[in-house]
């Protein structure tokens, strides 16, 4: 009985950090900071998807933790602080909305998740159901983080983020089959492939990663 | 032995490798041409001979309709996109190299909306539509101008939030079928889950499809989530922007019919067709109105896309056996006509050098065949008899009026308004005295002609085997 509430405490902990270290990202105005952070995200993914896999007895959870602690921990962050000390673009992130209206709503998505998800998993068990509502709250922090920001940086973190949020709903569901696992990290794999090319192309076209650069060009305004 | 099922995932798969390595367009472009061809005649033949599903590939009424359709419209594609690549390289737009990779995208992209479509595995289902949305970014963008770029980034970043809540909505019908069926992989396979769906727990499927609707529905290019959609068309290549329209919208929806059915199959669960009907007539309305300020030609003809798909995802959502007939026919000659549209369009904007509706016009005097079968493919996209869109159209609409007047009423207002908007435009393009370049366009004409002339057929006869096809899948999808 122990090991059963000690088991649910650490997952629950851990589950709840990363909502925690979610909204730190949203007030990060730096983007080396934002990055940190996002290391840190992965970092508790990390342990958290580790610990499941220890609690669920299943091996393979093991192989998506150490993806998420070299990959998105160390190896993404690593790519992206070199991209933008080469854009020399360590200034500070132009929120579209501040700080403090941005943390409001993020409180208020949170809550969203909380009573959407404990309410209809009444029935499931309760390691699940708190996991589900965690995950959901940070892939709507994921989100909020991409409508607030206009850097495209910034963006691929917040939608980075959103991914680990799917990774802890994924892993919370237990005896999930391992498809979902190496999808996940493939499209991880992928998306920075995409992202790497993109920021690439935008550096030789506009000397910038300025979003709000990209839409003056938009077809239809002349 | 290898059968019909996996022939049209190992063909294009193939194709792709053999593309991304072979040089010269010439050969590149017949042998793309070659694949995609080989892959419709597979699908084709899934007609008379019945692959078994397994656990990963499934074959049904429904989703051959959704294959054959796909690689038919692949193949004409593909024919159209070599002339058009073609006018690309000699005008110096693409360079060799891109043009390599961009056959071998065409060839994955095939491949990925094969397998979305042939997947038994709600999972890999999910992991093929990112695939084919992926492929498609990286050609969208393949031109590098800035608006390509943006365009490229939006659909990425939007597809990508899109395919993010889809994956959510995935876990979610996990877990709402693991306790039935239990751990492991059994419970995401979609034979499996449809024969326990009335045991699962009604408030997670709920949830998980609002997910779904909306992850799905972004890729469907539902309005409000549509905004990647136009971007995307007018930037891209136009076989491109004719493959998106035609073929990648209808496999997100596919997607989307499928979890509906699943949805059906349990009573206590919402009922999920009145969520697409509102989804369906926002975007149509919406859409029909963005019709009237647009500039740029490919850019309306996506609209015009959202408005369509808005129309097939009402009639999907009303349900019934008559409304479903209605939304399929809807959806196949859509497919057809708005391919057609973009195999015209790509040629125009090659003849005139621009896409901006205002520098050209008097098509139909300079151009005849261009100018004719653009007027020719409007008049069908608008709903005219005796063309198959006004069929499909009339059934949406007569069959909706029976059931309920208002939504009827909403929805052609939508449909006319539309109308107006696209006659408005096309009477700039095609008529008057010609402006902007004059050349002559080597075009291959066959592929829009022929999609036009399945079209016009479909309005007056359609073949009894293909009227029984249609109903025995309109009777599954519930």
């Amino acid at each position: 009985m122990l090991r059963g509430n000690l088991s649910f405490d650490v997952a629950h902990l851990l589950a709840g950090s990363l909502v925690l270290v979610s909204f730190m990202q949203l007030y990060q105005d730096r983007l080396y900071a934002l990055l940190n952070i996002y290391a840190l995200h992965a970092l508790v993914l990390a342990a958290s998807v580790g610990w499941q896999a220890f609690v669920q007895d299943a091996p393979h959870l093991y192989v998506t933790a150490v993806i998420a602690l070299v990959f998105k921990a160390i190896v993404i962050p690593a790519a992206l602080h070199r991209i933008i000390v080469r854009l020399g673009i360590h200034r500070e992130i132009e929120t579209v909305v501040g700080a403090g209206p941005t943390m409001l709503l993020g409180m208020g998505l949170v809550a969203l998740s909380m009573v959407v998800m404990l309410r209809v998993t009444a029935e499931a068990d309760p390691l699940a159901r708190e996991d589900l509502a965690f995950a959901l709250s940070v892939v709507l922090l994921g989100l909020l983080m991409m409508v607030t920001r206009r850097n495209a940086v910034s963006q691929v973190v917040g939608f980075m983020s959103l991914e680990n949020g799917l990774v802890l709903a994924a892993t919370g569901a237990k005896g999930m089959p391992l498809v979902v696992e190496i999808s996940v990290a493939f499209s991880v794999l992928i998306a920075f492939i995409v992202v790497g090319i993109f920021l690439f192309r935008i550096r030789e076209r506009f000397d910038t990663v300025d979003i709000q650069a990209l839409d003056r060009f938009r077809g239809e305004r002349q | 032995m290898i059968d019909a099922l996996a022939g049209v995932l190992i063909i294009p798969a193939a194709a792709a490798v053999l593309l991304a390595v072979l040089p010269g367009y010439r050969l590149t472009a017949r042998l793309n041409v070659l694949a995609a061809l080989l892959t419709f005649v597979t699908a084709s033949s899934l007609f008379f001979v019945h692959p078994e599903s397994g656990a990963y590939l499934l074959v049904d009424d429904l989703n051959k309709v959704f294959i054959v359709l796909t690689t038919f419209v692949g193949f004409t594609t593909s024919v159209f996109s070599a002339s058009y690549i073609g006018h690309e390289i000699e005008i110096g737009r693409l360079t060799p190299r891109f043009v390599r990779f961009y056959h071998a995208m065409y060839q994955v992209l095939m491949f990925a909306m094969n397998l979305a479509l042939v997947a038994n595995n709600i999972g890999l289902m999910w992991v093929a539509i990112e695939m084919a949305t992926l492929t498609t970014v990286l050609m969208v963008g393949i031109y590098r101008t800035h608006e390509a770029l943006e365009a490229a980034w939006k659909y990425f970043i939007l597809g990508s939030v899109g395919i993010a809540l889809a994956l959510f909505g995935t876990i979610l019908i996990y877990m709402a079928a693991r306790p039935v069926i239990g751990e492991g992989a059994d419970a995401m396979v979609w034979s499996t889950l449809m024969s326990h769906a009335a045991q699962f727990d009604p408030a997670l499927l709920n949830v998980a499809f609002i997910f779904l609707l909306l992850g799905y529905g972004t890729k469907v290019g539902l309005a409000p989530l549509h905004a990647w959609l136009p971007d995307a068309h007018a930037e891209g290549p136009t076989p491109i922007s004719a493959v998106l329209s035609g073929l990648l919208l209808n496999v997100a929806l596919y997607a989307l019919l499928r979890f509906k059915m699943l949805l059906a199959l349990n009573p206590e669960a919402i009922a999920p067709g009145p969520l697409m009907v509102i989804m369906g007539l926002i975007s149509c309305l919406f859409a029909a109105f963005m019709l009237y300020r647009r500039r740029d030609i490919k850019r309306m003809f996506a609209y015009s896309s959202i408005e369509h798909m808005g129309i097939i995802v009402f009639a999907f959502g009303m349900g019934g056996a008559l409304a479903n007939f209605a939304g399929l026919l809807h959806m196949t000659m859509h497919s057809l006509t708005k391919s057609a549209i973009f195999f015209a369009v790509g040629h125009i904007a090659q003849v005139k050098g621009t896409q901006k509706i205002a520098d050209m016009g008097g098509l139909t005097v300079s151009n005849p065949v261009l100018g004719w079968g653009l007027v020719l493919g409007v008049v069908a996209i608008a709903g005219l008899p005796p063309l198959g869109i006004f069929m499909s159209e009339f059934l949406v609409l007569s069959s909706t009026f029976a059931r309920e007047p208002w939504l009827a009423i909403i929805l052609a207002l939508g449909i006319l308004v539309a109308l107006g908007g696209l006659f408005l435009r096309l009477n700039t393009i095609a008529f008057g005295a010609p402006r902007g370049p004059t050349a002559k366009a080597e075009a291959s004409y066959v592929p829009m002609f022929t999609h036009l002339a399945l079209v016009f057929m479909a309005g007056i006869y359609m073949p009894a085997p293909l009227v029984k096809g249609f109903e025995n899948v309109a009777r599954l999808l519930g």
